[in-house]
């Protein structure tokens, strides 16, 4: 046995006796390799590359779903001259960009002040941390059903306790079929819903802080204040980054919860641009149009989005 | 010991394979029976044609499966069924605006001959309903279902609070008439006003329910009940697709603000989405006064404990410049990607008889069969009968083009934005919806 022992080693260091085994079977390692991440490639082609070609190839086509029988004509760029002449879609826009810009805010401030909350031992510690978690653990459809209910303005439990806190009748005020406050009702549900999952990603970057840092700070009496400043929020701050890497991109995309919520109204005043494109594409079944609004918006996620990573990067390299 | 053991597993394995063999016969031989699958929106009426499709299973031997789907997705989830050319439904109830698109696009059979062949006459149906439900283009002997489900907006009313004395002298000192059922748009708005929360027996209630829904079709399906009374058309009757002046028209901008005007003087709070079940829900629970709301759910509220009975009224969609209602309702198609094609034109055949609408009437739905609708006993055969027919003689429908979706959703946005968003003025949102549908109908090559 210990004589074999440095035969086999030097066959496996020498690659000869994988070589044999795949030759064996008439394969090559580069073969075998490909046919390991074959399935993988063969699936991304098909439910990720080959949507996004057909899709670009529609978005250039005057095509309906619901005409099959009509044949789709090529229009060149008029779907998308179109999209950016349309008040309706910038509107839209706009709608999304102040959703996303106060929801991420607020996730990222309460999720942060959570996390270094969480982060110091107290009784009931585990107990607190499982509860704060329990909004981010349930189904958008169910949260958007739940507080549709809640926030009935006359039978709802939150204007039943907006009306004890304040003295007004519960009947008097909604919050969901109210022109300014719509908009703050979703940025209100998805902040009480994804602040625990920002919580989350904190709380693993204040944990990955070493204590001898803070001990250093402690033996050069830094005040708790400076040791925030100067330690606490530069480490963390990739971290950060992420969650609103995360959350950005999410909300971007919102269209469940909203869509339970207020269906994007009163008139359009929520109308996120992912409501905008599933009544283009599933309701109206104008779908060269809506997948020219797709590539627009997949665009510019990828686009921010790839902005973003470079920032991130340059802090992390910090 | 272990010979008896494996004898014995040998037994059950023999037992188990006998046993899934004759499972496998049984159900084999039950996938064998003929059955047809019919697809409908999940309400009452559906629940009122299972009962009687029973007597059809009965006679023929065809078993009947249903696919019920809510409203609020009715339309996305059938539309999306016929356009992938799915073989769930061999029957479909599908929506009056449907029929243009799926007449040109080939998802239903066309009946034509299978009436004559039949000796079924569309001279038999109310002909609002042919028109409506059954013919593509509209008023011309092309056929594509069979009138099933005739149906209108209707109003109720709290007939025990219109007749207390209290509220009545009060009324008649105020409005110097009597608190009956509205007849005009005004009478309307006063009524609601009057009730606008106002306590009855130590509850808040509220004037009028009126639709107000975004997301499918519910807003326009109210509005046009205004808009109509102050004379807004879809077109110039004379120039087809020609539609500046007509559905903006003075008279139009006028019909729009008054629903706006109903909507906030004289609604619950919270109705800034609301649809046909809160309706129920709000008139059930003695929230409001009045109701507008389908005919179809009328046999379910006169049944109700609570609000029905004595208590509950029925009027037609009031008058102003002129008097007409929205047309719901719908027909029933073969679905022409179906295998089972032969067994659902029997159902048609079957559903068509005289005596099958009128069952069809008694136990919940609405027949549009002349032979029903025309019986002289019919208007006292239930207390919203005379409301029905006066309705449906009344009825005026939307757009049944191909593109209905992109024209309704066109006015769903435009109206919901002016009457619960209070953005911009009628006129303005008129004019935006004549260049939504301008837009469309430039597309679509037909102006």
């Amino acid at each position: 046995m210990l004589a074999d022992k440095p035969l086999l080693s030097q066959e496996l260091e020498s690659g000869r006796g994988t070589r044999s085994r795949g030759s064996l079977r008439g394969l090559s390692d580069r073969t075998i390799a490909w046919l390991f991440i074959l399935p993988t490639i063969l699936l991304l082609l098909a439910i990720n590359i080959f949507p996004l070609v057909w899709a670009l190839r529609l978005s250039f086509t005057n095509f309906k779903s619901n005409m099959p029988s009509v044949p789709a004509r090529f229009i060149g760029i008029d779907n998308y001259v179109d999209i950016l002449t349309d008040e309706d879609i910038w509107y839209a826009m706009q709608v999304t960009a102040r959703f996303v810009f106060w929801s991420v805010s607020l996730e990222v401030l309460l999720g942060f002040g959570l996390a270094l909350l969480i982060n110091r031992r107290f009784r009931g510690h585990s107990f607190w941390t499982t509860l704060i978690l329990l909004p981010m653990m349930l189904s958008p459809a169910v949260v958007g059903n739940f507080w549709t209910f809640l926030l009935q303005p006359q039978t709802g439990l939150f204007n039943e306790v907006v009306s004890l806190v304040t003295g007004m009748s519960p009947a008097s005020f909604q919050m969901i079929g109210d022109v300014p406050l719509a908009p703050w009702t979703i940025v209100m549900v998805d902040t009480w819903m994804w602040t625990p999952y920002v919580m989350l990603i904190c709380l693993a970057g204040l944990r990955s802080i070493p204590d001898y840092i803070y001990e250093a700070a402690e033996v050069d009496r830094a005040t708790p204040w400076r040791q925030f400043w100067s330690i606490t929020l530069p480490m963390t701050m990739p971290f950060l980054m992420l969650a609103v890497l995360f959350r950005g991109i999410e909300n971007f995309k919102m269209f469940d919860m909203v869509n339970l919520l207020t269906s994007g109204g009163p008139g359009s005043v929520t109308e996120t641009v992912s409501i905008t494109l599933k009544r283009a594409a599933f309701e109206k079944w104008q779908t060269g149009y809506s997948s020219a609004l797709a590539i627009i918006l997949f665009v510019t996620v990828f686009g921010a989005a790839n902005i973003y990573i470079k920032a991130l990067n340059r802090i992390k390299q910090r | 010991m272990l010979r008896l053991k494996s004898r014995l597993t040998s037994t059950r394995v023999a037992a188990a394979l006998a046993l899934s063999v004759g499972l496998g016969m049984a159900s084999g031989a039950h996938a064998q029976a003929k059955q047809l699958t019919l697809c409908w929106a999940a309400w009452d009426p559906a629940n009122a044609l299972v009962e009687l499709s029973k007597d059809f299973t009965a006679k023929t031997g065809i078993n009947m499966k249903f696919e019920f789907v809510p409203w609020t997705s009715y339309a996305d989830r059938f539309i999306n069924e016929l356009n992938s050319h799915g073989k769930l439904c061999d029957l479909i109830i599908g929506d009056s605006q449907w029929i243009g698109g799926a007449a040109v696009n080939g998802h239903y059979v066309k009946l034509n001959d299978f009436f004559t062949k039949n000796k079924i006459s569309m001279d038999d149906f109310m002909p609002a309903t042919v028109v409506g439900y059954a013919e593509w283009p509209k008023n011309t002997p092309n056929y594509w279902a069979l009138p099933a489900m005739a149906d209108a907006v209707g109003w109720t009313y709290r007939k025990d609070w219109f007749a207390r004395p209290e509220l009545r002298a009060e009324f008649k000192q105020k409005y110097k008439r009597e608190l009956e059922p509205p007849t005009t748009m005004d009478q309307l708005k006063q009524t609601a006003e009057f009730f606008q929360g106002r306590k009855i027996d130590g509850k808040t209630v509220y004037g009028v329910y009126i639709f107000t829904e975004r997301g499918s079709e519910g807003i326009t399906m109210g509005v046009t009940n205004a808009l109509y009374a102050w004379g807004f058309e879809y077109e110039d009757p004379k120039k087809p697709y020609h539609l500046d002046g007509f559905v903006n028209s003075p008279n139009a901008v006028k019909g729009l603000e008054f629903y706006k005007a109903l909507y906030k003087c004289c609604t619950a709070p919270g109705m800034t989405n609301a649809y046909m079940q809160e309706g129920l829900d709000a008139f059930k629970s003695g929230q409001v006064a009045m109701q507008m709301n389908w005919f179809a759910f009328f046999p379910g509220l006169y049944k109700d404990p609570n609000v029905g009975g004595d208590k509950i009224g029925f009027f037609v969609t009031p008058r102003e410049l002129q008097q007409f209602t929205q047309l719901g309702g719908q027909g029933i198609s073969v679905v022409s990607y179906s295998d089972h094609k032969e067994d659902a034109l029997e159902y048609i055949k079957w559903f068509a008889q005289a005596d099958v609408q009128q069952k069809w009437w008694q136990i919940g739905g609405y027949s549009a069969a002349k032979s029903v609708v025309q019986a002289p006993g019919f208007p006292k055969s239930a207390p919203f009968a005379p409301a029905f027919l006066k309705s449906m003689e009344i009825v005026k429908d939307f757009w049944a083009e191909p593109a209905y979706a992109e024209l309704l959703l066109d006015m769903q946005k435009r109206v919901h934005d002016y009457v619960v968003a209070d953005k911009g003025s009628a006129k303005e949102a008129l004019d935006l919806l004549v260049k939504d549908w301008n837009k469309v109908f430039k597309q679509e090559g037909k102006n």
